[in-house]
C-alpha cells in the first residue's frame, strides 16, 4: 500500500494551494461572490492555465491523463479556499459524463473545448419530488427524428445558470421510479424551450431551476439505459466532493485551533480549557476518519465494478456528512459569537460543509442505501 | 405523584389557547410558522394586544402589572404562546431590565420605565457583551466616569441584539478599576438618542440583521439613570442572567417546530412516498420527540419545585440543564427541518430578505430551513454558552 503522492502530484497540490492562498482570500472571494456571475472569470482562466480543466481527460482526447487522485488534489485545495468557480460541475460531473458516456464524435467536439476552459457544463438530475434518488425521473424524453425532445423541470442544478451545456436526465420509457428507461441528454443552454432561473445558494455557490418545454437534445450513451452511466458520474462526483470536504474540514479545524490559542477570556487563552481542547481533538479525529474514506472513495472512483464502487461512495459520503456536521458545528461553537457572523471566514466554511452534505445525497440517504445494499463488511 | 394538570390548570390552558387563537393577527402567526423574521411593528402590535388583556408581563409583581399566576400557570402561558406560535414578548425589557428595575431600581425609575416596557413603548436592548468580554463578562472595559450630574461613558458593546430598533440600552459599565473586577461594575440605563452613540450592524451567517456593535463616545448619562448602587451592577447582572436562563428551554417552540416538521414531511417526498411514511425518518423524529418530552417533564419538575419553594430570587442550577437540553433540541429540530427539505434547502431565497422582488423559488417554504439551522447555532452560545452552563452544573450541583 502507498498513501503518498507522486512528485508531480505534490507539485500540483503545492502550486494550486499557493495560487489560492495568494489570490483567493476572504475579501477576494467576497468580491467574486458579489459579481453578476457569482464567481471569477479571471480565476477560471488561471485554473485553465494550470491545466486543471484538461486534467482528467485522456491524452487521446486532448487531456492530461490524470487519475482520480489528481481530481482529489484539486478538489481538496478548492475546498480549502471555498472556491466558487464551476469546476466541480464542469470538469468533474460534466467531464465524467463526456469521458464515460459520450460517443467518439461527441468527445472530439466537446472535450477539447472543456479542456481549454471554453465550455462550462452542469448536471441536472434532481427534480421537485426526487429527493436524492437518481432513478426518480419525471421529465420526459420523446424521440424526434434522430434526436429527442425533452419536457419537464429540474431543480437545484448546481451551476446551472452559467453552464453552456447541461446534461439532463429524462425518461424515455417506464414509470417515475423505474431503473430502466432513463436517458441522459445534452441540452444547449440557448436551446428553444429551455428557461432557467438562476440563484445564489446558501453557501454562495450558484444554482438554477430549469423548465424544459419540448427542448431538442442529443442523447449521451444509451437513451433507454442511462442509469449506470449516471451512477458512474455521480460516484465520481461523490469522490470529488468528499475531497473538497476534507479541505474544508481541515481549514475549519486550523482556524478553530488558532482561535483557541489567541482568544483570551478569564485572563487565559480559551484553549487552556481542556474541554475546548477535547472538542478540537474531536474535530481532528472526525476529519482523519473522513479523510481515510475520502481516499477510499478516490481510489474506488476509477473502478469498473459498479456495485463495489457504489458501496464505497455511500460509505464515504455518509461519513463525510456525519464528520462534517460535527466539525462545522464545533467550529462555530468554539468561536462563540464570532462564529455567527458573515464577517469571519469560519461561518462560510460551516455553510459550505452543510451544503456538501446535501449535495449528491445527504448522510441519511447514503447510510440507508448502503444498508439496503448489504453494508460494507463481507459476511 | 401525579403528572396530570389539575382541572383548574386545564381550564386555564384552554383560556390562554383560545385567547391566542382569537387575538393573534394571522399575518404575524404566518410569519412565525414560515420561520420569517417579524418586524418591529409586528412586535409592537402584538404586545399591545397582550397588554390590553393584562398579559404582557405576567411574571411581574401584581403592583407593576403582573398577573399573580403561580409558576405552573406561568409555564403553561409561555408554552401555549410558543406553540401557537405567537411572538414571545421582547425579552430585553420584559425578562431582563424590567425585573432589575422593579427589584433594584428607585421609585422614579419604576414609574418612568415599567409601564412603557409592558406596552413596548420603549424598545430595550442589552449592552453587556464587549469584544473582549463574552463568557468572561466581568472583564468588561466600557468606562463611566462621574462628571457632576452625569456619567461620561466611553467604550464598545457588541452582539447587541436588535439595537437598531432600540430606544434604550441597559449597560454594564466600569465605574471603578479597584479591587476585584466584579466590584467595579455599575448598571446604567442609556437613552439611545443621546449624542455619541453609533450603531454598526453585524450580519449573521443566515443573512439576517439581528446583532450590532454599539459604540459609545463621550456619552453623557444623567446620574439618575444609575440602577441601585454604584459598583453593585454585577449583582444585578447575575440576577438578570438567572432570569434569562429559566425561560430558555423553549419547549413550546420546539413542539411547534416538530409539528411543522410533520406537516412538511407529509408533503415532501422520499422514495416515491411522503417522507412522513419513511421509517428511517420517523425514527429520527421519534428520537427528538423523546428528548423533547423528557425536557418538558424536567422543566415541569423545576417549575413545580419552584412553586413549592417559592421564588428565592436565586437561579436554580437545574435551569442550566434546561438551557443545555433546550438549545440542543432547538438545534436538532432545525437541522431535521432542513433535512426534510432535501436538496430544496440549498437555494438562498433572496425574496425572503426585505426589499427584494425576485419571483419565489419553489417550494417557497423551503427557503427558511437552512437559515434557521445556521441561525440556531447561536442558542448554545448566547445566554451563557453551553460550556459555561456545564461549568455551573459541575460546580453548583456536582460539587467539583
Ligand atoms: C446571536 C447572538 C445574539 C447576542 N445578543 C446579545 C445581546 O443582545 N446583548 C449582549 O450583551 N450579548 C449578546 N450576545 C453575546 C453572547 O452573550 C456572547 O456571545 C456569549 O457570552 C459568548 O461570548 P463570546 O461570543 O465572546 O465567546 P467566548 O466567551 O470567547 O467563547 C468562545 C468559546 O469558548 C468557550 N469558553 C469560554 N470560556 C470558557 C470556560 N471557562 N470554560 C469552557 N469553555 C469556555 C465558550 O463556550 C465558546 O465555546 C449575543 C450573541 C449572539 C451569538
Amino acid at each position: 500500500m502507498d498513501f503518498d503522492l507522486t512528485e508531480e502530484q505534490s507539485i500540483l497540490k503545492d502550486s494550486l494551494n499557493r495560487l489560492l492562498a495568494d489570490t483567493y482570500g476572504f475579501e477576494q472571494r467576497r468580491k467574486h461572490m458579489g459579481s453578476p456571475e457569482g464567481w471569477s472569470g479571471e480565476m477560471w482562466g488561471r485554473y485553465g492555465e494550470m491545466g486543471l480543466m484538461a486534467l482528467p481527460f485522456s491524452e487521446a482526447d486532448g487531456g492530461l491523463g490524470g487519475s482520480s487522485v489528481e481530481t482529489m488534489i484539486v478538489m481538496e485545495a478548492m475546498g480549502r479556499a471555498l472556491v466558487l468557480e464551476p469546476y466541480f460541475s464542469t470538469v468533474v460531473l460534466g467531464g465524467s459524463m463526456l469521458r464515460f458516456g459520450a460517443s467518439e464524435d461527441q468527445r472530439a467536439e466537446y472535450i477539447p473545448q472543456v479542456a481549454e476552459g471554453a465550455l462550462k457544463l452542469a448536471l441536472a438530475y434532481t427534480e421537485r419530488n426526487s429527493r436524492y434518488e437518481l432513478h426518480n425521473v419525471e421529465t420526459v424524453a420523446q424521440k424526434d427524428g434522430d434526436g429527442w425532445v425533452l419536457t419537464g423541470a429540474k431543480s437545484v442544478v448546481l451551476d446551472g445558470d452559467s453552464a453552456d451545456w447541461i446534461f439532463v436526465t429524462a425518461r424515455s420509457a417506464g414509470g417515475t421510479r423505474d431503473a430502466d428507461g432513463i436517458g441522459i441528454f445534452m441540452v444547449d443552454a440557448k436551446a428553444d424551450g429551455l428557461s432557467r432561473r438562476g440563484y445564489v445558494m446558501q453557501d454562495g455557490r450558484r444554482g438554477a431551476e430549469l423548465r424544459l418545454d419540448k427542448v431538442r437534445a442529443a442523447a449521451i450513451g444509451e437513451p433507454e439505459n442511462g442509469l449506470p452511466l449516471l451512477c458512474r458520474v455521480v460516484d465520481a462526483g461523490i469522490a470529488a466532493l468528499c475531497a473538497e470536504a476534507i479541505g474544508t474540514m481541515d481549514v475549519m479545524r486550523e482556524l478553530t485551533v488558532d482561535y483557541l490559542k489567541t482568544r483570551k477570556q478569564f485572563g487565559v487563552p480559551i484553549g487552556a480549557f481542556q474541554v475546548l481542547q477535547h472538542a478540537a481533538v474531536d474535530m481532528f479525529v472526525a476529519t482523519e476518519q473522513a479523510r481515510s474514506l475520502a481516499i477510499y472513495a478516490t481510489m474506488m472512483a476509477d473502478s469498473e465494478d459498479a456495485a463495489e464502487r457504489g458501496r464505497a461512495m455511500h460509505a464515504a459520503k455518509a461519513e463525510i456528512g456525519r464528520a462534517g456536521k460535527l466539525v462545522g458545528e464545533n467550529a462555530i461553537q468554539l468561536h462563540g459569537g464570532v462564529g455567527m457572523t458573515m464577517e469571519y471566514a469560519i461561518g462560510h466554511y460551516f455553510k459550505r460543509m452543510s451544503m456538501i452534505d446535501i449535495a449528491l445525497g445527504d448522510h441519511e440517504h447514503h447510510l440507508r442505501t448502503l444498508a439496503e445494499k448489504g453494508g460494507l463488511v463481507d459476511a | 405523584m401525579d403528572l396530570r394538570f389539575t382541572d383548574e390548570e386545564i381550564a386555564f390552558r384552554e383560556e390562554v389557547r383560545a385567547f391566542f387563537r382569537d387575538h393573534l393577527p394571522d399575518d404575524i402567526r404566518e410569519k412565525l410558522v414560515d420561520g420569517e423574521h417579524i418586524a418591529k411593528e409586528d412586535m409592537v402590535r402584538w404586545t399591545h394586544i397582550l397588554n390590553e388583556k393584562g398579559w404582557a408581563v405576567p411574571h411581574w409583581p401584581v403592583e407593576h402589572g403582573g398577573t399573580g399566576w403561580d409558576p405552573m400557570r406561568q409555564y403553561i402561558f409561555l408554552e401555549e404562546l410558543q406553540k401557537t406560535p405567537a411572538p414571545s414578548p421582547l425579552p430585553f425589557g420584559v425578562n431582563m431590565v424590567g425585573p432589575v428595575i422593579y427589584t433594584f431600581g428607585n421609585e422614579a425609575q419604576k414609574k418612568q420605565f415599567l409601564p412603557r416596557i409592558a406596552n413596548l413603548d420603549d424598545w430595550w436592548c442589552q449592552g453587556f457583551s464587549e469584544p473582549g468580554a463574552g463568557s468572561d463578562l466581568a472583564s468588561l472595559k466600557t468606562r463611566a466616569i462621574r462628571d457632576g450630574d452625569h456619567y461620561i461613558v466611553n467604550g464598545q458593546k457588541t452582539w447587541t441584539t436588535l439595537a437598531q430598533y432600540a430606544d434604550w440600552i441597559f449597560c454594564l459599565v466600569r465605574t471603578s478599576t479597584e479591587g476585584k473586577k466584579q466590584e467595579g461594575i455599575s448598571f446604567l440605563l442609556i437613552d439611545m438618542k443621546t449624542p455619541g452613540i453609533d450603531i454598526r450592524p453585524i450580519q449573521t451567517i443566515d443573512g439576517g440583521l439581528e446583532v450590532n456593535e454599539v459604540f459609545l463616545t463621550d456619552v453623557r448619562v444623567p446620574v439618575e439613570n444609575l440602577v441601585g448602587e454604584e459598583n453593585k451592577g454585577w449583582d444585578y447582572a447575575k440576577f438578570l442572567l438567572g432570569n434569562e436562563r429559566t425561560n430558555i428551554a423553549r419547549v413550546g417552540m420546539s413542539k411547534q417546530r416538530v409539528r411543522r416538521i410533520r406537516e412538511l414531511a407529509a408533503v415532501e417526498m422520499s422514495s416515491g412516498r411522503p417522507l412522513l411514511e419513511d421509517p428511517q425518518f420517523l425514527q429520527k423524529l421519534a428520537s427528538v420527540e423523546i428528548d423533547l418530552k423528557a425536557l418538558e417533564l424536567t422543566q415541569l419538575r423545576v417549575v413545580s419545585a419552584e412553586a413549592k419553594r417559592g421564588n428565592t430570587g436565586k437561579p436554580d442550577p437545574a435551569s442550566s440543564v434546561l438551557k443545555i437540553k433546550g438549545s440542543q433540541i432547538q438545534q436538532a429540530t432545525t437541522h431535521l427541518l432542513m433535512q426534510v427539505m432535501g436538496p430544496h434547502a440549498m437555494p438562498f431565497h433572496v425574496h425572503d430578505m426585505e426589499g427584494a422582488n425576485e419571483p419565489p423559488i419553489e417550494p417557497d417554504y423551503a427557503g427558511a430551513a437552512a437559515p434557521a439551522y445556521f441561525n440556531t447555532r447561536k442558542v448554545s452560545i448566547y445566554g451563557g454558552s453551553n460550556e459555561i452552563q456545564k461549568n455551573i452544573i459541575a460546580k453548583a450541583v456536582l460539587g467539583f
